[in-house]
């Protein structure tokens, strides 16, 4: 397997005026270890009866770097998004996010620990109930001390960073894919988050929209510095937003590296990947 | 052409099943649905674990409790109160024939009062609040589950069990005895209409008739045993719409399964309950 230094010096991540509420949860084994890593994946198992589909996985993230996880469907990709944002249990192996390890956190550490991520769902998995502002609001509502008037105004700046200022009062279904995910996006950068999962941000839109998405994940980075795992089919995709690519196959991660480091390569899975690709 | 292609092939004992196999099968159609029903019952005594560990601990969800309250409460009014109706007047005109017949006519206000606030307005109140509420609540939350709504609540830091789950059972709770109310009175008015129809009687009489043998007793527990009613479909309804899978086939599952268990619940209650009732308020 090759790999490359996986820890890039950490980068001084502005946190902007928005004070999430933090509660006295904290977990006991918080470890500093990890300092300087946004999330480390060691040795991670999961299965779902007699299918394995995580089979001791390895990876580390560094604060403010983005790494695109790449492989066949089934592969676990999602999997692994869930497994670190604490919807699933892994069978064995541990997760570390800023050096707190969370496999064995409970509901209120868990939480402490999801308010620094933002999940960007496959689907979007907007709240069908609530309208795009109360979306966004969500999160605003539930975990800051905003008054009404700043959270609207906070609101309208997300919406606007994903070019969607006008659809505040739309419904999630008078939306199309393409904007439900952008509306997703902005819902996940709601509390600035430290740390940004992506399942599959350009999966099912066109070239255009995707484009458009991968140019607002790149901006985001500039802007904010935030460590993302972006789960991806889209090779291309990858190239453009992602300092490093994992090919997960089999449960495991084949190769890691750059887009070129991984286009170099003579592994007969990723040549058969980047042929089939191209 | 073969000579031996159209002659059959012999029957043999391994066309049998074999016995351990055939074994193996009995006991496993039997095995399977005691099973499946252990499983069921581990799985809401989990999920009602995780909802009452959740339900003293802040925040209190106020907004979503009062939406719940309007969505179960004020929205099944209609229907509850027209059921509540047709039974008040089916028993008047039904209990009239029977009661002539005796020479017993001057009860009919007791016997229609009677039995709308000890058993027919509780139990049609919960059944219809089994059929529009639980298929409501299985169809929702078994949507919001399908399509990871769920899972981003609980992805943003927010306690599903207690955003979701809680709210609805307490709405549940808290309005039943309330529709109950709605649909005695209801019954009781058409109870008279129906009663005056045939021959006339003044309101007060019919009221005053009705309640002379009914203490408050008889009033308040049958009520508030819709207490019960409103648990069992605010849980079942939760719990199937919580553990949907399997997209819209898995939702449609869920709304079903949430009215035909939340129904069968509540008629096992009443039983129960009236049993209970009847031993504690003899």
């Amino acid at each position: 397997m090759i790999r490359t230094d996986p820890a890039v010096p950490p980068p001084q991540t502005k946190r902007s005026e928005i004070r999430v509420k933090q509660s006295s949860a904290r977990p006991d084994n918080a470890q500093q270890s990890g300092a300087g890593l946004a999330m480390q994946v060691q040795g991670l198992h999961k299965s779902y009866g007699e299918q394995k589909v995580l089979n001791g996985l390895d990876l580390t993230v560094g604060s403010g770097q983005t790494v695109a996880v790449l492989g066949r469907s089934g592969t676990g990709k999602s999997v692994l998004l869930r497994l670190i944002v604490g919807l699933q249990k892994p069978d064995a192996g541990t997760i570390q996010i800023q050096g707190q390890e969370i496999t064995n956190a409970n509901l209120e550490e868990m939480n402490e620990i999801r308010k620094k991520m933002g999940f960007l769902f496959q689907h979007a998995a907007l709240y069908d109930s609530l309208t795009v502002e109360e979306n966004i609001a969500f999160p605003l509502r539930r975990h800051t001390e905003m008054t009404a008037a700043q959270r609207s105004e906070r609101v309208k700046d997300l919406l606007a960073s994903v070019g969607m200022e006008a659809d505040l009062n739309k419904m999630p279904s008078d939306i199309s894919g393409g904007m439900q995910k952008r509306v997703g996006l902005a819902r996940a950068l709601a509390l600035e988050p430290d740390i940004l999962l992506l399942d599959e941000p350009t999966a099912g839109l066109d070239p255009i929209t995707s484009g458009e998405i991968d140019e607002l994940i790149l901006k985001l980075q500039e802007e904010r510095e935030v460590a993302s795992i972006v789960v991806t089919h889209d090779l291309h995709s990858a190239k453009t937003i992602a300092d490093r690519i994992v090919l997960l196959h089999e449960g495991n991660a084949v190769i890691e590296g750059t887009y070129e480091e991984l286009e170099k390569s003579t592994d007969e899975f990723v040549v058969e990947f980047f042929k089939r690709d191209s | 052409m073969s000579f031996h292609a159209n002659i059959p092939r012999r029957w043999s004992t391994d066309d049998l099943p074999q016995p351990s196999v055939a074994i193996r099968s009995a006991a496993a159609s039997i095995w399977n649905p005691i099973n499946g029903l252990l499983e069921w019952f581990g799985e809401l005594g989990m999920f009602i674990w995780q909802v009452l560990r959740s339900t003293f601990r802040r925040p209190f969800e106020g907004l979503e409790l009062i939406r719940q309250l309007d969505e179960v409460g004020s929205k099944s009014l209609p229907m509850v109160a027209m059921a509540g109706a047709a039974i008040g007047a089916v028993l008047a005109l039904e209990s009239r024939h029977s009661l002539v017949q005796f020479g017993a006519k001057s009860l009919l206000p007791a016997a229609v009062i009677f039995s709308i606030i000890h058993e027919t307005g509780p139990v049609i109140t919960g059944l219809v609040v089994c059929g529009r509420v639980g298929a409501g609540i299985g169809a929702e939350l078994g949507s919001m589950k399908v399509t990871e709504q769920i899972d981003a609540i609980e992805a943003s830091g927010v306690n599903p069990y207690k955003l979701l789950a809680f709210t609805r059972i307490l709405a549940c709770i808290v309005m039943l005895p309330l529709l109950t109310l709605a649909a005695d009175f209801c019954g009781i008015i058409t109870g008279w209409i129906a009663n005056t129809a045939a021959e006339p009687i003044a309101f007060y009489k019919f009221i005053h008739a009705g309640f002379a043998g009914t203490g408050f007793s008889d009033f308040l527990a049958p009520t508030f045993r819709t207490m019960v009613f409103g648990l069992i479909i605010g849980v079942i309804a939760c719990f199937q719409g919580m553990r949907s899978q399997g997209g819209t086939e898995g939702v449609g599952r869920s709304a079903t399964s949430a009215v035909v268990l939340s129904s069968l619940f509540v008629m096992l209650a009443d039983v129960i309950l009236v049993k209970l009732i009847l031993v504690f308020f003899p």
